[in-house]
């Protein structure tokens, strides 16, 4: 229904022209299938660009990306066949999100590899921290020493500075 | 004449760094004054010289003096003033002369406000910095010299880059390099320290107030950016996972850590090595940083191999840098003791846990940004693939998450033991009330996905803990509330400003990424579009002029309930000399949101496609992180920077009365 409401308006709007304060015309169709497709357009690299989105994009060739996602949607396709037919046409290098292959297992284990690493590290320290003996504490005569050194030099400074 | 004196002047700042590089280095390690007393003078010489060359740069650019190369492939006769300053970085001759004028700004920095650093450790201290200049000042005399003639001179320039013409290029390469460098004083202290063997609180308590100002212009820096690219890009992103970007958050991400870390080694003695080591890794990500942006490597691994001189000259560079402070470290960290004690759940356990994951983050950044490089070298260009936002954005929230939740903890719980039963008790309504914001904001605001709920929480987390924080803190002093406020030192209220800025972040980006709208609509004269609670209306484009371009400057006017309240004027400038066509946003920027109109491609005479953009909370992304970098700031003038100083003025005039 939404679509044919669409439809209508654009064509309306054609017939029309622009006369007085008109409903501006999305240029894709109804709402939740342009969200789909900005979604779509967001996780594809436009190739001709410097590393901008499809969706980004004003080059020729993401307009023309942009107008082929619509016109998949309309067609009813489901995203997983749209990306499928982008990456056949352009390799994984169109996907911003690469896909799990012998050659991305590294990049997508990493992280994780990285956190185990760090937590083994991190336990370890702990627990070698955890076995160094604490300083044995003082005993009385020891204490009352260290305070009697002290006040003699607390003493001595003031006589210095005296 | 002038681009002469500037290469003069290079050459002179080069002999005058080899000298500091050496002889007070040698004269610490063996003892001998004379040389030691070389490094200050030394390094203001060379500061001069630097500067001597780079103002005649900017002069260059300045008078548009098309006889120098780098003048012609980066400016144009008709760039308004402030941006043939600006384009003097705008090359890659041009910033690398703006790092080591930089570098040398904080030699010249350390020189003056070190003056009661033990005389050995200054010397060291300068030497490791004037050995770093060594490198950059020679990469520029060999291979990317900033005055390279070019005869017979050009008639015209070839223009800046038109993306690189707004304010943004002004402030954003000098921000971020002041900060990329300044972790060189971290990095030299830390070599000063391994060297002397003296590796204490007292090393920490030096090195921290250099650490954090880095720290705090690296944050402004990568926020300008941010912002830059927001107004500039013209579809309203604010962070793109761009490698170029990531090249400048890894060495944030470490440097946060070590920020972190050395105030627990300056307080408790602890964490030594690692916080040594962390220093030795934020400067080398500084370092891969701006060769990986300046090299071309990142536009292309090939760009590498049709200039071997400058990508031979950079792997050498980077593996005597960086190998040589590692080995340096594995020699001597063994040496070092531990310090402090603390059991496993403390406020140091707590702050270590933290680091480990903004490493292991960094660590992800890194591997996501050189993998494609790695894989396209290695298969000889048959594999290319992308790393974009999906994966980066996969990565990073599940190793974020726990780190800011830790964020809220850490601070409350006690130096060297703490309970988990009374951290409970002392968090548990902040973590309760938190948990109940997240559940009923979006119950209010409708709509809403996990990551919503767990935005929310966070930001609200790190809210309550920070008021439990503040309570806990003052409850032992005596007076009025906003006595025993005003008693707390700045430092700590440095660190408060700082956590919520974080909160401030968090909720910008969450509330941006639920809930921003955005409409790509075909828009003829007199026709509106929705959103937001307000209507747009298109009202024509009329032709204008810019000092180097022409544009096509729409006019679009707001409504609120019936009523005009705003006119926004998105442009599209097409430049002069190098034809490139650019989207000039209008931006309505607001506390709750900003509205973002830009025009796309005209359709046919009376109609443009416009996207409009509707983004709650936008702002405090940008907010947010002003607060982080004013904590810093404000921790920078803590009483005790200071005390430390007027301490020695007494000293000093004890031991030389007038």
């Amino acid at each position: 229904m939404r679509t044919l409401a669409a439809i209508l308006l654009t064509v309306l709007a054609a017939v029309g022209g622009p006369a007085g304060a008109n409903e501006a015309v999305p240029t894709a169709q109804d709402p939740v299938a342009a969200k789909r497709s900005v979604e779509l357009a967001r996780k594809l690299r436009c190739l001709v660009c410097q590393n901008q989105s499809i969706a980004e994009s004003s080059a020729e060739l993401a307009v023309d990306l942009r107008r082929q996602i619509n016109e998949q949607i309309a067609a009813g396709r489901t995203d997983a066949e749209i990306v499928g037919f982008m990456t056949d046409r352009y390799g994984d290098f169109v996907l911003y999100q690469p896909p799990l292959k012998v050659t991305t297992v590294l990049l997508w284990a990493g992280p994780g590899l990285l956190l185990l690493l760090a937590v083994l590290v991190l336990r370890r320290a702990l627990r070698q921290q955890a076995e160094t003996p604490a300083p044995v504490p003082l005993t009385g005569d020891e204490r009352a020493r260290a305070t009697r050194l002290l006040r003699e030099e607390a003493a001595a400074g003031r006589d210095a500075a005296r | 004449m002038i681009p002469e004196i500037g290469q003069l002047a290079l050459i002179l700042a080069l002999l005058l760094a080899i000298v500091q590089g050496t002889l007070p280095l040698l004269g610490a390690q063996r003892g001998i004054r004379a040389w030691m007393a070389l490094s200050r003078p030394l390094a203001a010489g060379q500061f001069l010289f630097v500067a001597i060359a780079f103002l005649c740069l900017a002069w260059s650019f300045l008078t548009s003096d098309f006889s120098v190369l780098n003048v012609v492939n980066n400016s144009n006769s008709r760039l308004p003033a402030h941006y043939r300053i600006a384009a003097s970085w705008g090359s890659h001759e041009g910033s690398i002369l703006l790092w080591v004028l930089m570098l040398s700004l904080w030699m010249q920095a350390v020189s003056v406000f070190s003056r009661s650093l033990p005389r050995e450790v200054l010397a060291r201290v300068l030497s490791v910095m004037g050995l770093v200049s060594v490198g950059f000042l020679l990469f520029l005399l060999l291979t990317s010299n900033p005055f390279e003639r070019l005869s017979p001179p050009a008639a015209e320039g070839n223009d800046l880059n038109p993306l690189l013409q707004d304010p943004g290029m002004v402030a954003h390469p000098p921000m971020l390099y002041m900060g990329y460098v300044g972790f060189s004083v971290a990095f030299a202290f830390a070599i000063a320290a391994l060297l002397g063997g003296r590796l204490d609180a007292t090393w920490a308590r030096w090195s921290r107030p250099w650490t954090t100002a880095a720290w705090c212009f690296l944050t402004l820096g990568i926020l300008i950016g941010s912002w830059w690219a927001y107004n500039e890009l013209g579809w309203g992103g604010w962070w793109f996972w761009d490698p170029v970007e990531n090249a400048s958050f890894m060495p944030w991400l470490v440097g946060t850590a070590l920020v972190h870390s050395l105030a627990v080694t300056e307080k408790r003695g602890a964490f030594r090595r690692w916080t040594v080591l962390l220093a030795i890794c934020a400067f080398s990500l500084s370092l891969l940083g701006t060769f990986l942006v300046r090299s071309g490597v990142l536009t292309s691994v090939h760009a590498f191999a049709t200039d071997p001189e400058r990508g031979l000259f950079i792997l050498v560079f980077l593996a005597i840098v960086i190998g040589g402070a590692l080995l340096l470290f594995a020699l001597r960290a063994p040496q070092v003791s531990g310090g402090g004690r603390f059991e496993s759940i403390s406020r140091e356990s707590f702050l270590l846990a933290n680091n480990v994951l903004l490493i292991v983050a960094a660590g992800s950044v890194l591997l996501g940004t050189l993998y494609p490089l790695v894989l396209d070298a290695l298969s000889g260009g048959q594999t290319k693939i992308s790393v974009g936002p999906p994966y980066f954005e996969a990565v990073f929230v599940p190793l974020m998450s726990p780190m800011v939740f830790l964020m809220g903890i850490g601070p409350v719980a006690r130096w060297k033991q703490a309970t988990l039963p009374e951290l409970w008790t002392l968090l548990r309504w902040a973590f309760a009330t938190s948990l109940v914001a997240a559940v009923l904001v979006p119950l209010v605001t409708g709509g809403g996905s996990w990551g919503l709920r767990l935005g929310l929480f966070l930001a609200f987390w790190i809210l309550a803990a920070t008021v439990v924080n503040i309570r806990e803190r003052i409850r032992n002093f005596r007076g009025a509330v906003h006595e025993r406020l005003a008693m707390q030192p700045r430092a700590w209220w440095g660190m408060i400003l700082a956590h919520l800025g974080v909160a401030v972040f968090i909720a910008g980006v969450t509330v941006v990424g639920t809930y921003e709208t955005e409409r790509d609509v075909r828009m003829a004269v007199g026709d509106t579009v929705e959103m937001g609670g307000h209507v747009f209306r298109f009202d024509g484009t009329t032709e204008a002029t810019g000092p180097n371009y022409r544009a096509a400057r729409g006019t679009v006017t707001v409504l609120r309930d019936g009523r005009e309240v705003l006119t926004l004027h998105p442009e599209k400038r097409t430049y002069n000399a190098s034809g490139m066509a650019m989207t000039e946003a209008a931006i309505s920027t607001g506390v709750l949101g900003d509205l973002y109109v830009s025009l796309g491609e005209p359709i046919d005479a009376q109609s443009w496609s416009v996207r409009v953009y509707h983004k709650p909370l936008v702002t405090w992304i940008w907010s947010g992180c002003v607060l982080m970098a004013l904590g810093g700031l404000l921790a920078l003038t803590d009483r005790r920077y200071r005390l430390r100083s007027t301490r020695q003025q007494r000293a000093a005039a004890v031991i030389s009365p007038a």
